[in-house]
């Protein structure tokens, strides 16, 4: 019951900020110099006032600026993103086709550098000064200092097109497949490259702050009494230490998991990945505002659902918080 | 008689390279018998809890038994494998800590801390260790333990948690009982609460208690016996009754002489003069008001109720109570950290209440603060200097000036010249809270507010501190507010005392009425919990006869 009422009033607050977003998107958009219209009479050569006139007054353009934003606040609120005459297509059908192949690629790219990333700070803290702690420390710090597109380069070269093992493009093989599980091992052989290379940078960052975290949390009093009980090392570590450990890395999690959404548009223009990452860039190209607004929603939405998800795993793991509804 | 429980033989602990010193603990033996408490007395530094950590086997790391034979039962301790040491530890020994706030895993129920106890050593089924943990938290007299068991340590006071301590030390029935600090952090009458526990269980279950502790009170409350140590070396050993009736050594009749004795200083008031107000308080009132959730109504805290005083030149007002009692608060509200929210506060007649910030400053000069933790209250990347004198800088002075007399204030409060230019690293605790109280002059205050100013400090040096404190209220004829949860204390520094519970002044008047005659039942409660304070016991004779 308080979990439903914690979940429904977040969400109705996420919404609030997800159309504050918008609006201040649109007019950070219409900022900018030069207009669709402007772009697209371009392209045809035809630079004429009067067509240029024409294609405005079919986008609606023509319109002032706070007329376009009501127009298209009521458009959102009815699920109605637009329609893009650059792809021809409603800019919702549009997102909705790319979302998924976002959502399986940061999601995978999320659990990855989450679970590689705790795994490896405990690792290395439970042998904090060794040669593997140190082992670990270093070589995370190069995935944190090595820029992302450089890696996504260096990978498809090596395991792509040196050894073969892995595709290093697109989200599936063209033909079709037998089946639905031949199609899924299909998208994970296509997923491990762009999946592991996006969160490569993040498990870095995990590493370092379980590591940190685990050493600090073990010199706590209740450590000391789980000892006094003669509790093994082992169950020490995992139960009382490790527990405690990860919670500020769960506060992290659910920050990174925003900017992973940011992350996925470099990865996904790399790895010709058919998410909405790549989706936006040819829209940033284009100029073509109502992609590049839906597009921009749609993120602002996944970033506002990560965060709430965080709040509430967090309300999970520590008896102690009771998130402010 | 029977043998000893525990017999430890000419224990050195070695420290790491580069301490102070070569040996935490050197030379040191004592043993215990079973039903018996042995009190291991000293300040801090002096080996006493690292003596018990290495009886455990939980010494901290870098440090280790260099020499020395500890005999549980006739087992050698420290010839035991990791996994014989394990085998001991919660089923042989048990120990409970000082902090109780710290000292509970904050994520597990307490039920599931206590099995666990029985689950490190294999015994009992799931079930049973559950029906046990019921049965212990039952017999450590926790408040409603079906539901105890249940709770997080969060959601239990820091006397409660410390009775879920205790259930988990004793939950198989150890032989040894090590309690290191057990009460140190508990207020007056839970400190009495949970050594009556211990006590009892103690004869209920015949274990052999190893009691760590700094303060004198305790030990004549529950010790049998006593050893005392001093820079990792026993200087005294005896029954409880000859050590505290009859010390020895030097060290042992200081640290006996350093307790404050419970009575107002022999001087009374020099001459007889017009009083010279300096602070008026009236009506003062803040309230918190938590915010109530879904299902769940507003909690209204009154931190600080109508609270009334005046203070003049001179004068000492000490306040007392719990934790929770808003003594504290009452110190932030008066130099307005926090924004008390009725009530009129008048320094030097003048009206301080509803000023803007900026005239707040102003007023604030008059009225300094003196914290609690000399750790915690320093800048440690800031030099001593410019801690002292920061307030003036702020206030105007010229950055020489203000320093030069920041030297002035420290060799003032008893440090060297010197001081000025190191960080407060390389302090002492005691050294640390002269620094703050160097700080809190520098303003040229008519009030300085020490909140728990001591509380932190060993006896001895909490007696030098305290009596450099009387020192500048008569030379510099300040009014002087002391916060305090330590009667004792109150009673040695103060003219007059107020006793708070929950944000109100029950009862105010000078400290030999309030002391000698309380009228309010809380007063009596808190007196009657000071450690020590039976006239008849051991101490009260040394005092009678040192009077």
């Amino acid at each position: 019951m308080q979990t439903l009422w914690f979940l429904s009033s977040r969400l109705a607050k996420g919404i609030l900020v997800v159309l504050a977003i918008v609006v201040l998107d649109f007019f950070l958009i219409h900022l900018a110099p030069g207009d669709p219209a402007a772009v697209m009479a371009g392209e045809s050569g035809a630079t004429d006032e009067i067509f240029l006139q024409q294609l405005r007054v079919k986008f609606g353009l023509d319109k002032p600026l706070l007329t376009q934003l009501g127009l298209y606040l009521w458009g959102v609120v009815r699920l109605d993103l637009g329609y893009s005459y650059r792809q021809q297509m409603p800019v919702f059908d549009l997102v909705m086709d790319r979302l998924p192949a976002t959502l399986i690629l940061t999601g995978a790219a999320f659990v990855f550098s989450l679970v590689i990333g705790v795994a490896m700070g405990a690792w290395a803290a439970a042998n904090k000064g060794r040669p593997l702690d140190r082992l670990i420390t270093t070589v995370s710090l190069i995935f944190y200092a090595t820029p992302l597109f450089w890696m996504a380069l260096m990978s498809v070269l090596v395991f792509s097109v040196w050894l073969d093992w892995l595709p290093g493009f697109g989200f599936e093989e063209v033909g079709g497949h037998e089946n639905f599980l031949e199609r899924v091992l299909d998208v994970s052989r296509h997923l491990v490259l762009p999946a592991v290379t996006l969160g490569l940078f993040f498990t870095a960052v995990y590493v370092r702050m379980t590591r940190s975290s685990m050493i600090e949390t073990a010199r706590m009093d209740f450590v000391k009494t789980a000892r006094a009980k003669g509790l093994t090392e082992r169950v020490i570590l995992r139960r009382h230490v490790l527990r405690n450990a990860v919670l500020p890395v769960v506060t992290l999690a659910g920050l990174q998991a925003g900017q992973m959404v940011g992350g996925a548009v470099m990865t996904e223009t790399v790895f010709a990945w058919p998410g909405i990452g790549r989706l936006m860039y040819e829209a940033l190209l284009q100029r073509d505002y109502n992609l590049l607004l839906g597009v921009f929603l749609v993120s602002a939405a996944m970033v506002v659902v990560f965060n709430i998800l965080t709040d509430w795993v967090y309300r999970l793991v520590d008896p102690r918080i009771e998130v402010a509804v | 008689m029977s043998d000893p429980v525990l017999t430890v033989t000419e224990l050195a602990i070695e420290l790491p390279a580069g301490a102070d010193r070569l040996f935490a603990v050197e030379g040191v033996s004592f043993e215990i018998r079973a039903g018996e408490t042995l009190a291991i007395v000293g300040e801090s530094g002096s080996g006493k809890s690292m003596s018990a950590n290495a009886v455990m086997g939980l010494l901290p790391p870098g440090t280790r038994v260099a020499q020395g034979i500890a005999k549980l039962d006739g087992v050698d301790l420290f010839h035991l494998d990791d996994a014989g040491m394990r085998a001991i530890r919660g089923r042989r020994i048990g120990m409970i800590f000082q902090e109780p706030m710290t000292a509970l895993d904050p994520l597990m129920r307490v039920g599931e801390q206590i099995a666990e106890v029985f689950e490190a050593h294999d015994v009992l089924t799931p079930v049973e260790r559950k029906a046990r943990a019921l049965a212990l938290l039952t017999e450590v007299g926790l408040p409603e333990p079906e539901r105890a068991i249940h709770a997080y340590p969060f959601q239990l006071s820091g006397g409660q948690r410390q009775r879920v301590m205790i259930a988990m030390a004793l939950a198989l029935d150890p032989v040894l009982l090590i309690a290191d600090e057990p009460t140190t952090a508990l207020d007056v009458t839970t400190q009495a609460q949970i050594l009556k526990l211990i006590k009892e269980l103690q004869v209920k279950h015949g274990t052999a208690v190893m009691f760590i502790t700094h303060d004198f009170g305790v030990v004549a409350d529950i010790a049998d016996r006593v050893v005392v140590m001093r820079q990792g070396k026993v200087v005294e050993t005896g029954t409880a009754a000859a050590v505290l009736g009859d010390p020895q050594h030097d060290y042992t009749k200081a640290l006996i002489a350093a307790i404050p004795t419970g009575h107002p200083a022999a001087a009374p008031p020099s001459e007889p003069r017009a009083r010279d107000v300096v602070l008026e308080v009236e009506g003062l009132t803040k309230t918190y008001v938590t915010s109530g959730g879904f299902m769940r109504p507003a909690r209204v805290v009154h931190a600080v109720k109508s609270v009334s005083f005046d203070l003049a030149r001179g004068e000492t007002l000490g306040v007392v109570g719990e934790s929770g009692s808003g003594k504290s608060s009452l110190g932030r509200c008066l130099v307005r950290l926090i924004d008390p929210e009725a009530g009129s506060i008048k320094i030097e007649g003048a009206e301080t209440m509803g000023q803007s910030v900026g005239q707040m400053r102003i007023w604030r000069r008059r009225m300094q603060m003196v914290f609690q933790d000399p750790y915690g209250s320093l800048n440690p990347r800031t030099r001593v200097g410019r801690i002292v004198a920061e307030g003036p800088i702020a206030a105007g002075v010229p950055v020489k000036e203000a320093l030069a007399k920041a030297a002035e204030l420290l060799s003032m409060v008893g440090l060297d010249a010197s001081a000025v230019d190191r960080f407060p690293h390389e302090f002492s605790g005691g050294q640390r809270q002269r620094i703050g109280i160097a700080r809190a002059l520098a303003l040229d205050p008519r009030i300085i507010i020490a909140d728990e100013a001591v509380s932190a400090l060993d006896v001895s040096i909490q007696a030098q501190v305290l009596r450099l404190l009387a020192d500048l209220k008569a030379r510099l004829d300040l009014a002087l507010i002391f916060i305090t949860h330590d009667l004792r204390v109150a009673a040695t520094i103060c003219d007059k005392v107020a006793v708070m519970q929950r944000g109100e002044i029950v009862e105010m008047g000078p400290v030999a009425e309030v002391f000698g005659d309380p009228k309010h039942e809380y007063t009596r409660k808190l007196i009657a919990a000071i450690p020590g304070r039976s006239e008849s016991g051991p101490l009260g004779r040394v005092r009678a006869a040192g009077a």
